[in-house]
């Protein structure tokens, strides 16, 4: 088809004027059908994408419900995903909760609104902040180790052993990381809260000259366990949806080297977007 | 379950050999995408022998037997093991089949999180449930068995060499003494004294373990030595296959060709 069009186009340069109008209107059907045809591949490819998707959330769900459990892998990515990621969880919690509290002092000064710095660190690190930040943190230090290690073991041909040696690789491999981020995910945002709060203190007693106690009651008044419950919750969301991401782009790497770093950022993008949509989604469903 | 005519036919044809077909391939195709591999593979592995199948680089040996294994899902056609169809099952009846089946990658496709013994363990400790130390003294024994040290059996696979590597693969594929055997080139990478402990190795599972073995070599010295039987795939098709004393006068110019090696007749290298 490609090559009609092209022909048709050096008829049209090439023929005197008498004959313009009919090439013309060549070149605009060609034009629809060739657009359409690019229309409809897509979707087809797009639909086949979400269905391939869905199956394979259904899969790795299901299997990891299921026995036999491999408790020793489990354990490994609770190390892996949730002890690994402490650092970066808790530095970034540490400065975000720090320029929070510097931030609000400098707007809120000018409406003699002090007295609110604390429930804007509190409020926000702990609904917001926390789980959003630490799962864009853990999308990017654990996805992608997790979309590149599984990645490899498609390419290598690994994944297959497993299946010959009579192993499931929806238990062995994935169950295990999808458990691990889901439980592991909570963790670290409660620990980042603490941190994140902690940080907002430390700048309001020693930067902004506030009294401890009472930055501490204001804290401790306008908290309420949903602040908290809802960032953990949002927080499992996220850890499910990194890990989830980082075993199925793994999992349907291309071949060679250059699937798997596709591989990898497909899965820490991917991550990192739905972590984005579904804080809304999830803040709609708890605050209004 | 009834069972489709494809099945049936072929069930038929693996009642006709003269001996008792363990395996049977009946109009075998797989396509990727516009690349056509297998264009309809007929073949039969005896129980309890073993056939080599030939052809040239690219031309879908590594595809069939993963279709055989159920890895990748052939576009049409039936395989039967003990007559029992296997292409579609999956889940409990699938993980039973492969229990009886044991794989040697063409890359070793070894775990590389796992030590070496726990590679070789892998099957028996995951899929049979043996208890581990029972299990590692198999899997030593396994790994001596390929011509390695036991000090290896604490090593990660990348700490080996390539033909160790090779190696260690094998002893993971015979360590649960399975049924049926795959060897996608035992022998590249090894050098010709390792080649013939390996090539040994084969035989005695065939003919002390009664196992049944598909290989796949482009070493004829090693291809004599182990096959009972061989196949040569070209284009998608078997075009000839029979015992391997046949290999010298098969009458087939492309058998010729192959197995001396010559750059010109019907095979064209560049296609
Ligand atoms: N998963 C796959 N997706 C797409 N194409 C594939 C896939 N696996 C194999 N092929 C194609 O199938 C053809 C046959 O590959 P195969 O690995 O079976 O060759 P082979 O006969 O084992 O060759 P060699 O002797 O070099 O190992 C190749 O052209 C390869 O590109
Ligand atoms: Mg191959």
């Amino acid at each position: 088809m490609k090559n009609k069009i092209l022909v048709s186009f050096q008829d049209f340069v090439r023929s005197p004027m008498g004959q313009k109008t009919q090439a013309a209107t060549e070149i605009g059907w060609e034009y629809v059908l060739d657009s359409c045809q690019a229309i409809g591949r897509t979707m087809l490819a797009f639909f086949a994408a979400v269905g391939r998707l869905t199956v394979f959330i259904l899969q790795s769900v299901w299997y990891s419900l299921l026995p036999p459990y491999y408790a020793r892998h489990i354990f490994r990515q609770f190390i892996d995903i949730g002890y690994y990621s402490l650092p970066v969880v808790g530095m970034t919690a540490l400065f975000t909760g720090m320029v929070l509290a510097l931030q609000s002092y400098t707007g809120f000064t000018r409406f003699n609104a002090e007295s609110a710095i604390a429930g804007v660190v509190v409020l926000s690190v702990t609904r917001e902040l926390s789980p959003v930040l630490a799962g864009l943190m853990v999308a990017g230090r654990v996805g992608a180790a997790i979309a590149a290690e599984i990645g490899t073991m498609r390419v290598t041909e690994q994944i297959d052993a497993l299946k010959t040696l009579s192993v499931n690789p929806f238990q062995y491999l994935i169950a295990p990381r999808l458990i691990a981020g889901t439980l592991m995910l909570p963790i670290l945002v409660l620990i980042g809260d603490i941190i994140g709060v902690f940080g907002g203190y430390a700048v309001a007693i020693y930067a902004l000259d506030f009294s401890p106690g009472s930055y501490l009651s204001q804290t401790w008044d306008i908290l309420e366990s949903i602040d908290v419950v809802s960032g953990l919750i949002k927080a499992a969301a996220f850890g499910l949806l990194v890990s989830m991401m980082g075993c199925y782009h793994g999992y349907n790497s291309g071949r060679g080297a250059q699937g798997v770093g596709q591989a990898t950022t497909n899965a820490v993008v991917s991550a990192s977007i739905l972590i984005l949509i579904f804080n809304y989604i999830l803040t709609q469903i708890f605050f209004s | 379950m009834t069972d489709s005519p494809v099945t049936a036919a072929c069930k038929i044809r693996a009642a006709q050999q003269d001996l008792p077909a363990k395996l049977q391939l009946c109009g075998v195709r797989k396509r990727f995408g516009r690349n056509d591999v297998l264009r309809g593979v007929d073949l039969t592995v005896p129980a309890g022998k073993s056939l080599v199948v030939i052809g040239g680089s690219g031309t879908g040996k590594s595809v069939m037997i993963k279709c055989i294994l159920g890895l990748i899902a052939p576009d049409e056609g039936s395989i039967l093991v003990d007559g029992e169809e296997t292409v579609n099952i999956d889940g409990k009846a699938r993980s039973r089949m492969m229990s009886r089946f044991g794989m040697l990658f063409q890359g070793a496709a070894l775990f590389d999180s796992l030590k070496v013994w726990e590679n070789v363990a892998f099957g028996l400790i995951h899929g049979r449930h043996v208890e581990k130390e029972q299990a590692r003294q198999t899997a030593l024994e396994k790994i001596r068995a390929v011509g390695l040290k036991e000090e290896v059996g604490d090593l990660f696979p990348a700490e080996l060499s390539g033909g160790m590597q090779k190696r260690v693969g094998l002893a993971r594929a015979i360590a649960a003494n399975p049924e049926i055997i795959f060897f996608d080139e035992p022998t590249t990478g090894l050098d010709p004294i390792m080649a013939d402990v390996i090539n040994g190795l084969i035989v005695d599972c065939v003919t002390d373990l009664g196992a049944t073995a598909l290989s796949i070599t482009h070493d004829m010295a090693s291809a004599r030595k182990i096959a009972d039987y061989v196949a040569m795939i070209h284009e998608g098709h078997i075009i000839w296959h029979g015992p391997i004393a046949d290999l010298d006068n098969s009458g087939s110019a492309y058998v010729e060709q192959f197995i001396h090696g010559r750059a010109e007749g019907p095979i064209a290298v560049n296609k």
